[in-house]
C-alpha cells in the first residue's frame, strides 16, 4: 500500500445544468504539501467540498478513501471527527467572540456540565503559540487583523487535531508579509504530521511551497507533478490551466469599426470603510462606441467593486481619486439613478441575489428600470407595457409561456436573458455585464453572446467582467486584466491570449 | 390556468387548480364566511341585521384605512408597531382642537399633517439614521403612549360635541329620494357601483385576451361576476334598508381607491412592490430605495393620524386609552389578506376586506358578550394562525 493519506477515486458531482465534476481523480501523500490550481469554475472549491462532507455522501459518484478506507462523511461534523478540517476562503469565525471561545466553539472543553473557562484559555494560549501568533486569547476576533485571523482558523483546526488540512485560498486577503509568515507556518505544521491540500491562485507561491501540484481544468483533472525539488515552473502550471481549443462557442460578429471613445476612468481609486484599506488603485480604463472591452482578472481582483463603484452604489466606498469621462465631460453618479439616466447600466453577476425581482413577472422587470418611458401624466401605459415586454420577450428569446410568468420559474438561462432585456430598455450607451454568463448552458451561452453583438452592432459600448478566459478571448475587443485592484494589463485581441492574460491575472513574470 | 388548460382538463380541473393557487385570498372570504355563520347562529339572529351590519362597518372604518397604510409598510419588509397610539394621541389632539372652538376641515387638516410628519421623523429615522423599524416604531409607541397621556391627563377623556366631526364615523349621507322604503341615494351608489365593476372587468378581460394573457374561461368568469355583483347588491339592500351609506364607508372607498390606483398605475407603486421584492435589486435599478422608505412611513402616519380621528369621532370622545392594540389589527388586517411575509406582496383593497374580518369578529365576540381579555386571547392565536397558513402556503408554491 503506497502511503497515502487521501485517495478520491472518479469523483463526479452534477448541479442542475452543470456537470461540476467529472470523474477526477486526486491522491494525497501522508505529509506533504498538496497545492490544487485551476481556473475559477475548474471545480477546486467542489472537489473540497465533497472530500469534507459539505456535499455529503450519496450526493456524489465515487469513492473518498482516507487512510486506507472508504468513508461515507454526511456533514462536516462527521468529517472533522475524522481528521479532516476545511478552511474557507470566507472565515467561519464569530466576531463578536474572543480568540479562545472561537477556538473552541463546537467542541467547548466542559467540567461536568459547565465550560471550563480556565482551561479553556491555558489550552487556546498553547494553540496560539503553536502557530506563532503572540496575542491574548481573551481578545475579540473583530479587533485582530485578517491574517491573524487566518492563523486562529488554524489554531481552530488543530484542536480539533486535524491530520488533512484544507486551506481554500489562505493567502488571497494577506498581503506580502502576512503570507509569508502564513506559508512558514504551514511548512511548521507539516513537520508536525500534518497533510496539507491549498488551493491557491498565487502561482508564486504554490511552486515556492507545494510537493505535488495538481491542476483542474473543467472539472477533471489535468496531471499531477511533484514539485518535492521545486522545478515545476509558473509558466508550466499555466499552460495546464488553461490549454483548451477554442471551439465553435462564439458567434462572428462582422468586421466593424469603434467610433469614438465614449466612457473612460482615470487614476480611479477607492477605499473600503469596512475593510479599511484601499481596494482599488489608480485604474484607468476607456471604452469606444460600439466595442465590447473585456475585463480579466481571477476572484476578489476587484472588478466587482470597480462596476459598483462607478455605478453609483457604494455603500462604505469612498473614492479617493480619479475621475468618470463620459462622451466628454467629467461626471460622478451619486447613485444607480443618476448612472441610469446618464445611460451607463450595470447588470449583476448574481441576477437572483441583486438582479431580478424574482416574484415579479417577466413583465414587472423587463421594465423596472426604465418606468418613466412608460409612464404619460404620471400613470404607467399598461397596454403600451405590455407590447414593449412582450417585443423583447421575443427579442431576446426569453423561453416562457407568457410575460405573466414570474422570474423565479425561469431558468438560469432565460433569467439572464431577463436582466439583459431589462437594461435594453433602459436603453444605455455603456452596458457593464459581470459574469454574463455564470451557471448557465452553453446554448444559452450562444444566445446571449448573440445578443452581445447585437447591442454593439447598434453602437452600444459593453465592458464585460468575466472569469472565463475562453469567453474573454472569444468576445472582447479589447482586453484588461486585474489583479489585487490594479490594472495589469491591457491587450489588444491579437495580443491576448490565455497564457498572456493568467500571467498578468496572477501578476507573474514571463519568463 | 389558462383556456388550453381548461380544455385539457374541464371546468372541474380549472376550479380545482383556481382553488390550489388562490387558496390563500379565498382563505379570507371563507374566513369571513364562517364569522358570519358562526356569530349568525350563537347571537340567535342579532348579527346579521341591517342595523349590526351598518354598525359594523363603521367600526371597521379607522382600522381599515390603517391597514391599507400598514399594508405598503408590510410589503417594503418593515413594520410599524406605533400606529396605534400615534392614531390614539393624534385623536386626543383632534379632540382639544374641537374644544378650543376650530371647525373640522381645519382639524382634520392638522392632525393628517401631524400624522404625515410624525411618520416622516420616523421614516428619516429608520431610513436615513439606519435605527431598524422594529426598535423606531417601537420606542414612538412609547412616546406617544406617553404624550396621550399627557393631553388627556388635565381633562381625563375628552368629549366632542362638534356635530359634523361626530358625523365622519357616525353619520349617514341625506337620502335625496326613496323607493319603497329604502334609501334612493344608496340604491343608486349600488348599482353604479355593480356597473363599473362589471364594465371594468369585461374590458379587463378583453385586453388581456388580446395580448393571449392566461383569462379565466367563460363560466368561472361569469360566476366570479355574478358572486361580486350579488355581494354588492345584498350590501347595498342592506345598507338602504337601515339609514343608507355613511361617511366611513365613502372616505374608506376613497382611501382605498387611490391607494390601489398609486399601487398598481403609477412609478411609485412599482417601486415599493419592488423593493419590497428584492431591496438590492431595485436599488440597482435605480430606485431610490430610502426615499420609498420615508415615503411609505409617511402615508403610514397620515393613516394613522386619519384612524385617530375616525376613532375618536365614533366614540364621541379621546380617551386616554384610546389607540391600544390598534396596530396588531392593521397588522393581522394585513397578513390575512394574503400580505407576504416576506414583503413584495400584497393589495390594499383585499386588506380592507382583511380588516372587515378583524372587526366582525370583535363585533362578534361582542355581540355575543365575550369578554375584552378573551377577545385579545382569540385575536392573537388567529393571528399567529394567519401568518403560519401564509408561510406555509408560499413556501409549497415556491417548490411547486
Amino acid at each position: 500500500m503506497s502511503d497515502n493519506i487521501l485517495e478520491m477515486r472518479n469523483i463526479s458531482k452534477s448541479f442542475p445544468g452543470v456537470k461540476a465534476l467529472n470523474g477526477v481523480n486526486f491522491a494525497v501523500r501522508r505529509g506533504e504539501i498538496h497545492c490544487l490550481v485551476g481556473e475559477n469554475g475548474a471545480g477546486k472549491s467542489t472537489l473540497m467540498k465533497v472530500l469534507s462532507g459539505i456535499h455529503p455522501y450519496g450526493a456524489y459518484e465515487g469513492d473518498i478513501l482516507y487512510n486506507g478506507d472508504v468513508m461515507q462523511f454526511h456533514n462536516i461534523r462527521e468529517s472533522e471527527k475524522a481528521g479532516i478540517s476545511i478552511i474557507n476562503q470566507e472565515l467561519a469565525l464569530i466576531p463578536e467572540l474572543t480568540i479562545a471561545e472561537n477556538i473552541f466553539f463546537g467542541h467547548e472543553i466542559m467540567k461536568g456540565k459547565l465550560i471550563d473557562w480556565n482551561e479553556t484559555m491555558v489550552q487556546a494560549a498553547e494553540y496560539l503559540k503553536k502557530v506563532r501568533l503572540n496575542v491574548n486569547p481573551r481578545i475579540k476576533i473583530r479587533d485582530l487583523r485578517v491574517g491573524s485571523q487566518q492563523l486562529v482558523e488554524i489554531a481552530k483546526a488543530l484542536s480539533k487535531h486535524a491530520k488533512l488540512m484544507i486551506l481554500d485560498e489562505p493567502t488571497s486577503s494577506l498581503n506580502e508579509e502576512d503570507s509569508a509568515n502564513l506559508l512558514g507556518l504551514l511548512r511548521e505544521l507539516q513537520k508536525q504530521d500534518v497533510t496539507i491540500i491549498m488551493i491557491s491562485h498565487r502561482l508564486k507561491e504554490v511552486v515556492a511551497i507545494a510537493d505535488t501540484v495538481t491542476v483542474l481544468r473543467d472539472g477533471a483533472t489535468i496531471c499531477s507533478m511533484d514539485d518535492s525539488k521545486h522545478t515545476v515552473t509558473e509558466g508550466e502550471i499555466i499552460r495546464y490551466m488553461v490549454g483548451r481549443e477554442m471551439d465553435n462557442v462564439y458567434p462572428k460578429r462582422g468586421a466593424h469599426e469603434f467610433g469614438k471613445v465614449r466612457f473612460s476612468v482615470k487614476d480611479w481609486s477607492v477605499y473600503d470603510q469596512k475593510l479599511n484599506r484601499e481596494i482599488l488603485h489608480d485604474i484607468s480604463l476607456n471604452v469606444r462606441e460600439g466595442e465590447i472591452v473585456g475585463l480579466a482578472g481571477l476572484m476578489g481582483a476587484g472588478r466587482t467593486e470597480l462596476a459598483l463603484s462607478i455605478f453609483g452604489n457604494t455603500p462604505g466606498y469612498q473614492i479617493t481619486g480619479g475621475e468618470i469621462v463620459m462622451e466628454g465631460t467629467s461626471v460622478r453618479f451619486r447613485s444607480s439613478k443618476a448612472a441610469i439616466e446618464s445611460g451607463v447600466a450595470y447588470a449583476t453577476e448574481d441576477r437572483k441575489r441583486n438582479g431580478l425581482i424574482l416574484i415579479q413577472d417577466i413583465r414587472f422587470n423587463t421594465t423596472f428600470a426604465n418606468l418613466k418611458s412608460l409612464v404619460h401624466r404620471r400613470v404607467i401605459q399598461s397596454n403600451e407595457e405590455i407590447v414593449r415586454a412582450n417585443e423583447l420577450k421575443k427579442e431576446m428569446g426569453i423561453k416562457a409561456p407568457s410575460i405573466q410568468q414570474a422570474a423565479i420559474n425561469l431558468s438560469g438561462g432565460n433569467q439572464q436573458k431577463l436582466v439583459l432585456a431589462k437594461w435594453i430598455f433602459a436603453n444605455p450607451k455603456l452596458l457593464i455585464l459581470d459574469e454574463p454568463t455564470r451557471g448557465i448552458d452553453v446554448g444559452a451561452k450562444y444566445e446571449i453572446y448573440s445578443l452581445m453583438n447585437e447591442m454593439v452592432r447598434r453602437g452600444m459600448s459593453i465592458i464585460m467582467i468575466s472569469s472565463e478566459l475562453m469567453e474573454i478571448l472569444g468576445m472582447s475587443d479589447r482586453v484588461y486584466v486585474m489583479c489585487e485592484g490594479k490594472i495589469t494589463g491591457e491587450l489588444s485581441a491579437a495580443d491576448a491570449t490565455e497564457q498572456s492574460i493568467m500571467r498578468l491575472a496572477t501578476n507573474t513574470e514571463e519568463k | 390556468m389558462n383556456q388550453s388548460e381548461t380544455k385539457k382538463n374541464g371546468l372541474g380541473g380549472e376550479v380545482a387548480g383556481l382553488m390550489r393557487k388562490n387558496v390563500r385570498n379565498y382563505a379570507m372570504y371563507i374566513a369571513l364566511a364562517v364569522i358570519f355563520v358562526v356569530f349568525q347562529i350563537i347571537s340567535k339572529g342579532s348579527f346579521l341585521t341591517a342595523r349590526n351590519l351598518t354598525n359594523l362597518i363603521n367600526q371597521t372604518g379607522y382600522i381599515a384605512v390603517m391597514a391599507v397604510g400598514m399594508t405598503l409598510v408590510l410589503i417594503i419588509c418593515q413594520i410599524d408597531l406605533s400606529v396605534g397610539y400615534v392614531a390614539g394621541f393624534l385623536g386626543a389632539c383632534a379632540g382639544s382642537l374641537l374644544r378650543v372652538g376650530l371647525s373640522t376641515p381645519v382639524v382634520v387638516v392638522i392632525i393628517l399633517a401631524a400624522g404625515a410628519a410624525i411618520g416622516l421623523m420616523q421614516g428619516l429615522i429608520i431610513g436615513k439614521v439606519g435605527v431598524p423599524a422594529f426598535v423606531t416604531t417601537l420606542a414612538c409607541e412609547f412616546i406617544f403612549r406617553g404624550l396621550l397621556t399627557l393631553v388627556t391627563e388635565a381633562s381625563g377623556t375628552i368629549p366632542v360635541t362638534n356635530e359634523t366631526f361626530l358625523a365622519l364615523s357616525n353619520g349617514f349621507l341625506p337620502k335625496l329620494f326613496t323607493v319603497g322604503r329604502l334609501n334612493g341615494l344608496t340604491l343608486l351608489a349600488g348599482i353604479l357601483a355593480v356597473a363599473a365593476i362589471v364594465i371594468s372587468e369585461i374590458n379587463r378581460r378583453k385586453d388581456l385576451q388580446r395580448y393571449r394573457f392566461n383569462t379565466l374561461s367563460m363560466p368561472i368568469f361569469l360566476v366570479k361576476l355574478v358572486f361580486f355583483a350579488v355581494l354588492i347588491g345584498a350590501l347595498t339592500l342592506v345598507l338602504a334598508a337601515y339609514n343608507g351609506l355613511s361617511w366611513t364607508i365613502v372616505i374608506v372607498a376613497v382611501i382605498a381607491g387611490v391607494y390601489s390606483f398609486v399601487m398598481t398605475r403609477t412609478r411609485t407603486g412599482r417601486y415599493v412592490y419592488g423593493m419590497g421584492g428584492n431591496m438590492e435589486a431595485a436599488a440597482l435599478s435605480g430606485v431610490n430605495v430610502k426615499k420609498v422608505l420615508i415615503g411609505v412611513f409617511t402615508s403610514m402616519g397620515c393613516m394613522a393620524a386619519l384612524g385617530g380621528v375616525l376613532y375618536t369621532s365614533r366614540l364621541g370622545a379621546a380617551t386616554p386609552t384610546a389607540g391600544a392594540g390598534f396596530e396588531l389589527d392593521a397588522i393581522a388586517s394585513g397578513y390575512i389578506a394574503g400580505v407576504s411575509t416576506t414583503g413584495g406582496i400584497g393589495n390594499v383593497i383585499n386588506s380592507v376586506v382583511g380588516a372587515f374580518v378583524i372587526m366582525s369578529l370583535t363585533n362578534g365576540l361582542n355581540l355575543i358578550g365575550v369578554g375584552i381579555s378573551y377577545q385579545y386571547v382569540i385575536k392573537g392565536i388567529i393571528f399567529i394562525c394567519a401568518v403560519a397558513l401564509d408561510v406555509r402556503g408560499r413556501g409549497k408554491k415556491a417548490v411547486g
